[in-house]
């Protein structure tokens, strides 16, 4: 894989969604103007919309929350001329496993994905905008209610927002515990106050969405980066990152790893360079085993793919997805099975249990997993697991079923003989489950060492 | 009734933010928390009421979501994540100490009515794990001892400090208090902050909190 421009991706950090992270104070409104805050909302102001949705569409950023679709392209979808309003959904349901960048972004710089709900609902005619955001984080809520009240004694929100007359209202909406609310329709269906299940699309939510009117749903980091280009530029946006994956990520990195932290890096940036580099490589005295390159539902990779870039194209020809860019490293002393069951509990109680496979087949795999690790596996049971997994995979209406048999289609493929041994030696070679209590690094933003590594300290993005 | 007469006007205020009424089921789910600290028959009625929906519309959707509860709940929750980054340091030992100290089981709450203990999934802060949450705030990267010294403290009604208190993180002082931030409505009135479970009474709901479109007053 390679650069736009033919060279080689570039693998040191840069600093444009982590630009403010390390401003104590950017959360508060005075201090987040001073820092060229809300600047975008001039250019944005001064463009025409189509050409607002143009320069998305030429940037081309691609959703950050998992399924990586084109961000411009799916605004050009939006239905025009249907008599009825076109809504703005942000996706801050931040929850599949190993992702923690989107918390962090509302944490230390909630006004970034006001000021993006801004300029993002002003290129698409928006004038009433939703953030559904999980229930079960505080702090990231406090800050963005608190944000969204600064904005609005501003005159950032409401009506004729800086004179342009554009009037736009937000309301934060608080989910309450479910995985699948991430998914665009259920979140939908859960902001309609339904349960929080998928549906079957066509229609689209760009056709038929929220109150069955034209609706985009984008991930908070994907709209968090839309003033950016708007201010700096197609060309420089494209100048980090790769031709189809262009820009930069917010890649979180998390498990056995010394210091687990969110780096904002160029897509295209080798996944060595994330593990070993920005997060300080194995915890003492570890050797890496396997790693997820975008949380559990994205198939395990191994020491062998170290050299991937970590882009759309590159993991999927490694056989996996980007998904959030949430890479979960394991070291050699954690049992796969173990790591799968924990996985497949944690899909068994968020399958939202409208799709026969899913609801069933999870449930399945989490009780012959467990009786792997307890030391009551069968030899077929390795088959049934692979079985149950193509009963599942593409069976269901959404995603929630494919990612579950990511880690255990991609564990039989390249620790089969693991599973083998629970069989054989009649329970879990690795004995009981493993804490690492003592040898945790010391908290984010406490480390020096890790604060020197980390994006925030970093020079400024490609200009 | 749960929602007294001033909380149901704010309710109207938060039904009045969406398009259809409806939309404000999950918000109006946790004021009817936020009063009886669980979602409770007599509230599900009156939010059926105040929504056109019939008791068992707003059941169906109540029993859907985890926050959502159907026992009463401590004045502290105590939420420990259980998913793999969390569970590779510690997660397991931690849920089941804190389940024997208290002497009860997973989703229990201990005898004195003032501490609820859980297991949750990913609580979208990996890089502290393992992370326990008193009330949705964090405690991050936790040992065994440090979980157990949290909870004598909640115990005890003090809430030590969040992780990042530093830098602006506040724990809410009940679940009343949470649930009620969780509705939207803003800073939870004054009397939210000692309930227990079900202590939120008229008293604690009376005073409707200031509020615009979404956002807090600072």
């Amino acid at each position: 894989m390679t650069a736009g421009d033919g060279s080689a991706p570039r693998t040191e950090p840069v600093s444009v969604l982590t630009s403010r992270w390390g401003d104590q104070r950017a959360h508060e409104i005075d201090r987040y103007l001073e820092l060229d805050g809300y600047a975008s909302l001039d250019v944005a102001f001064g463009t025409d919309p189509a050409e607002l949705v143009q320069m998305v569409k030429d940037s081309g950023l691609r959703g950050r929350g998992g399924a990586g679709f084109p961000t411009g392209m799916k605004w050009g979808f939006l239905a025009k001329g249907t008599g009825k309003p076109t809504y703005l959904v942000v996706n801050a349901d931040e929850s599949e496993p190993g992702t923690f960048k989107d918390m962090e972004l509302l944490e230390r710089d909630p006004h970034a994905l006001v000021e993006g709900t801004i300029v993002s609902a002003y290129a698409i005619g928006c004038n009433q905008a939703f953030i559904y955001l999980r229930g079960e984080c505080g702090f990231a809520g406090r800050r963005l209610a608190a944000a969204l009240g600064q904005a609005y004694e501003r005159g950032l929100l409401g009506r004729d927002i800086k004179g342009s007359g554009f009037d736009l209202d937000v309301v934060l909406h608080r989910g309450a515990g479910a995985y699948i609310c991430g998914e665009e329709t259920a979140l939908l269906s859960s902001l309609e106050g339904e349960r929080g299940q998928p549906k079957l699309r066509p229609p689209f939510p760009a056709v038929e969405g929220l109150y069955r009117a034209p609706t985009t749903v984008n991930n908070v980091e994907t709209i968090a980066t839309v003033p950016w280009i708007y201010r700096k530029g197609v060309d420089w946006f494209r100048s980090m990152g790769t031709e189809k994956s262009p820009g930069p990520k917010l890649f979180s990195v998390s498990g056995e790893v010394r210091r687990p932290g969110n780096y904002e890096y160029p897509l295209g940036t080798p996944a060595r360079e994330l593990i070993d580099g920005a997060a300080g490589g194995m915890l003492e005295g570890k050797a890496l085993k396997a790693w997820t390159p975008g949380g559990s539902s994205t198939p395990m990779l191994t020491p062998d793919h170290l050299d991937t870039p970590m882009d759309f194209e590159s993991i999927q020809g490694a056989g996996s997805l980007l998904g959030t860019a949430a890479m979960i490293v394991l070291s050699e002393d954690v049992c796969i099975v173990d790591a799968c069951l924990n996985f497949t509990k944690f899909y068994a109680h968020e399958s939202c249990g409208k799709c026969t496979p899913c609801r069933e087949g999870t449930d399945w795999m989490a009780k012959i997993l467990t009786r792997l690790e307890t030391g009551a596996g069968r030899k077929e049971d390795m088959d049934t697991l692979k079985d149950i997994c193509d009963s599942i995979f593409g069976r269901s209406f959404c995603a929630l079923g494919d990612g579950a048999t990511s880690p255990i289609v991609s564990a039989l493929k390249y620790f089969r003989d693991e599973f083998e041994r629970h069989v054989e030696e009649g329970g879990c070679p690795f004995g009981a489950s493993r804490s690492l209590q003592g040898s945790v690094a010391p908290l984010h933003g406490m480390d020096e060492e890790a604060e020197q590594a980390s994006p925030s300290s970093s020079r400024q993005g490609a200009q | 009734m749960p929602l007294t007469d001033a909380t149901l006007a704010s309710a109207e205020e938060l039904i009045a933010r969406y398009p259809e009424r409806r939309s404000a089921l999950l918000p109006l789910l946790y004021l009817v928390q936020a009063a009886d600290g669980y979602v409770s028959p007599a509230g599900v009625a009156q939010v059926a009421d105040l929504l056109g929906l019939t008791k068992a519309q707003v059941a169906a959707v109540a029993t859907f979501y985890n926050m959502f509860r159907r026992r009463p709940v401590g004045k502290y929750l105590v939420s420990v994540c259980r998913t793999l980054p969390c569970q590779l340091r510690g997660s397991r030992e931690i849920s089941s100490a804190l389940c024997q100290r208290l002497d009860v089981p997973l989703g229990g709450t201990d005898a004195s009515g003032m501490v609820t203990v859980e297991e949750v999934e990913c609580l979208a802060a990996c890089d502290g794990a393992p992370v326990v949450q008193v009330n949705t705030e964090n405690y991050e990267r936790l040992s065994e001892q440090q979980a157990l010294e949290l909870v004598e403290r909640l115990l005890h009604d003090e809430v030590p400090p969040p992780t990042l208190a530093g830098e602006g993180a506040v724990t809410e002082p009940s679940t009343a208090a949470l649930h009620w931030r969780l509705s939207g409505l803003g800073e939870p009135p004054a009397g939210l902050a000692s309930g227990a479970k079900g202590d939120a009474g008229p008293a604690a709901t009376d005073r409707p909190a200031e509020q615009d479109q979404g956002g807090e007053r600072p």
